[in-house]
């Protein structure tokens, strides 16, 4: 196998897009992805047995397309790479499934990779405009903040291929989850985070002040004796509370102020992700962070995790667009890392973790099952 | 003609089958769970074709049980067979799986001439289908598959691990009772039909049920 400029296919399905995409070395050819995003559109969420079933008729047309944009066949690739968690139990099969099948017909080694960790090392991927992480090596000192529908999570990464560790993440929903709940509140359709983000700058984000989570005292703590949830969301009680304001604007018959309130729901979101964040990097010495996950989109976090980031002396990342949301280049890239590091494949017998913790950046080999 | 055939509709299964093989089989796997298909039908194909000393380059047809079974172990199996099919570029076929539990009573000496198969659609429910038995044919499929209660069955024969489940109401075959759908029985049915000169479909999955998910009704106004 080449070790130094490793081609790797990598394969994504935790959630909604199916994904394909492969690297050669750090070098991204093809990222190539089919979404079932508009088949939630009238549940107004991702739908776990509908995205399944879209997965399975996605999969081989995104491989197809995939290797004739790479302009590589099967029998060229070093390496597959699969998401193997977290991520939703049933879409995660579909792509474990294929990956493995693959693994089998072409003899290739396959590694079972952790997607939260995937989302770190597509910063590792070159020669894309306005990437700025240097190719090879990740910065010294970085952190990782995620914001998606499934996730939102602030990791310290000492190395990607076999040092992560979670410093904080939500306790209840995503920030993405808590942004189309509200949007349904609002009647703003789906996925509410673009159409809440659009909305917001015709609103007044200090007309209303809703509750930032876990962040009393208690929970906080003080860095040296931190709180439990000192660097960890929540944003089921948030999403109550818009409910709650809208409900009164109704009781006194009055017009609901749309504008404002999904101004002020997103300022609270985005104010207690970033302080949170910010925080957990000051106290951690981290230095970079690299801002990832479908929520990166979001103008308000960006512009105010730039702002925040910056008066903290911490130099911020953003990949592009397409990158954040998942993807199969990302889990290709952290493919191609593991490769180059020398990592031993997962084999074809591990199991899909919906709750893989980031701390397995990739499964290890598991032993033959007993025979029964 | 060599095939490879995978069913995880229930449990998971594969089998080589070939016209040219004593009584057609190659090699088979099956397992008693119906909850690892992604653990182990991948190690379970590898074997199978180490042990028979065969590569993808000498199969000549992958033949998939399309279901009905529960939704994400079906999957597994369609998802690995479409992908082999693409690796190696050989033509996919999928069969209707309980069309395994009816080729298997077929060959058995008491089949009746009008039976059905049932399997377990959890919720209380089987997925089944009827079948009619000729001297010396395939069992035809005449009704199904359905997805529903046991109870609301024909009065007919019934085999299959469905039938098992339920056999107070309905007239489970004791030898049958715990038989789930196998690729082997459904590679060697692929075969035959292939033999006689008939298209086999394609690898479609038999979903029966929509998704759970609800349309969200309007939001209440308060008061
Ligand atoms: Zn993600």
């Amino acid at each position: 196998m080449n070790r130094s400029q490793p081609l790797v296919l990598g394969i994504e399905s935790s959630c909604d897009e199916t994904g394909v995409g492969i690297v050669r070395g750090t070098d991204l050819l093809t990222n190539t992805v089919s979404s079932s995003m508009d088949e939630h559109v009238r549940f107004g969420g991702v739908i776990p047995e509908i995205a399944s079933r879209a997965h399975l008729d996605a999969f081989v047309p995104t491989l197809q397309a995939a290797l004739a944009e790479a302009r590589v066949t099967l029998a060229d690739i070093d390496a597959i790479a699969v998401t193997s968690g977290p991520g939703l139990a049933g879409a995660l099969m579909v792509g474990v499934c294929a990956a493995k099948a693959l693994a089998v017909a072409t003899g290739k080694p396959l590694y079972a990779i952790n997607h939260l960790v995937a989302h770190v090392g597509v910063g590792l991927l070159d020669a894309r405009p306005g990437n700025a992480l240097p190719a090879i090596a990740l910065p010294e000192n970085l952190g990782a903040l995620l914001v998606s529908g499934g996730h939102t999570e602030i990791l310290r990464i000492r190395s990607i291929t076999d040092d992560v560790e979670l410093l904080g993440s939500t306790i209840d929903d995503a920030a993405g989850e808590a942004y189309d709940k509200v949007a349904r509140i609002l009647g703003l359709g789906y996925p509410g985070g673009p159409a809440i983000d659009r909305i917001a700058r015709e609103g007044n984000a200090k007309a209303i002040r809703f509750p930032r989570g876990l962040t009393q005292p208690k929970y906080m703590g003080t860095a040296e004796e931190p709180g439990r949830h000192r660097y960890d969301w929540s944003f089921s009680g948030l999403k109550t509370a818009v409910a709650r304001c809208v409900e009164q604007f109704e009781a006194k018959g009055e017009t609901v102020p749309v504008a404002d309130i999904a101004a002020a729901f997103q300022e609270a979101v985005v104010d207690v992700i970033t302080a949170k964040a910010v925080l957990a990097c000051r106290e951690h010495g981290l230095t970079n962070v690299l801002l990832g996950g479908g929520v990166a989109a979001n103008s308000r976090l960006r512009q105010l995790t730039e702002q925040r980031c910056s008066a903290a002396g911490i130099r911020l990342h953003v990949p592009p667009l397409d990158l954040c949301t998942d993807n199969g280049a990302m889990v290709a890239a952290l493919g191609a890392q593991l490769v180059m590091a020398g990592t031993e494949p997962s084999g074809i017998r591990f199991a899909p973790d919906s709750s893989m913790p980031v701390t397995t950046v990739s499964a290890p080999a598991a032993e033959p099952a007993r025979s029964a | 003609m060599l095939i490879l055939a995978i069913d995880t509709s229930a449990v998971a299964s594969a089998a080589l089958v070939s016209d040219d093989a004593l009584e057609g089989i190659v090699g088979s796997f099956s397992t008693e769970d119906t909850r690892s298909h992604a653990e182990v039908l991948a190690p379970g194909i590898e074997a199978l074709l180490a042990d028979a000393d065969v590569t993808g380059a000498d199969i000549d047809a992958i033949v998939v049980g399309v279901g009905p079974g529960p939704f994400t172990g079906l999957r597994s199996g369609i998802a690995t067979a479409r992908t082999l099919a693409f690796a190696w570029d050989k033509p996919l076929h999928g069969l209707m799986s309980l069309d395994a539990v009816a080729l298997e009573v077929a060959e058995s000496t008491e089949a009746p001439t009008e039976f059905l198969v049932a399997t377990d659609a959890r919720r209380k429910e089987v997925y089944w289908a009827r079948y009619t038995l000729q001297e010396g044919q395939l069992p035809k499929l005449v009704d199904g598959p359905h997805v529903g209660s046991a109870a609301d069955l024909p009065d007919l024969p019934a085999y299959g691990a469905g039938a098992g489940l339920y056999s107070d109401v309905l007239r489970a075959d004791p030898d049958f009772s715990s038989e789930q759908p196998d690729a082997l029985y459904l590679g060697q049915f692929a075969l035959a039909r292939l033999a006689s000169g008939e298209q086999l479909p394609d690898s479609t999955p038999l979903y029966l049920r929509e998704s759970d998910a609800q349309v969200p009704g309007p939001r209440k106004r308060a008061l």
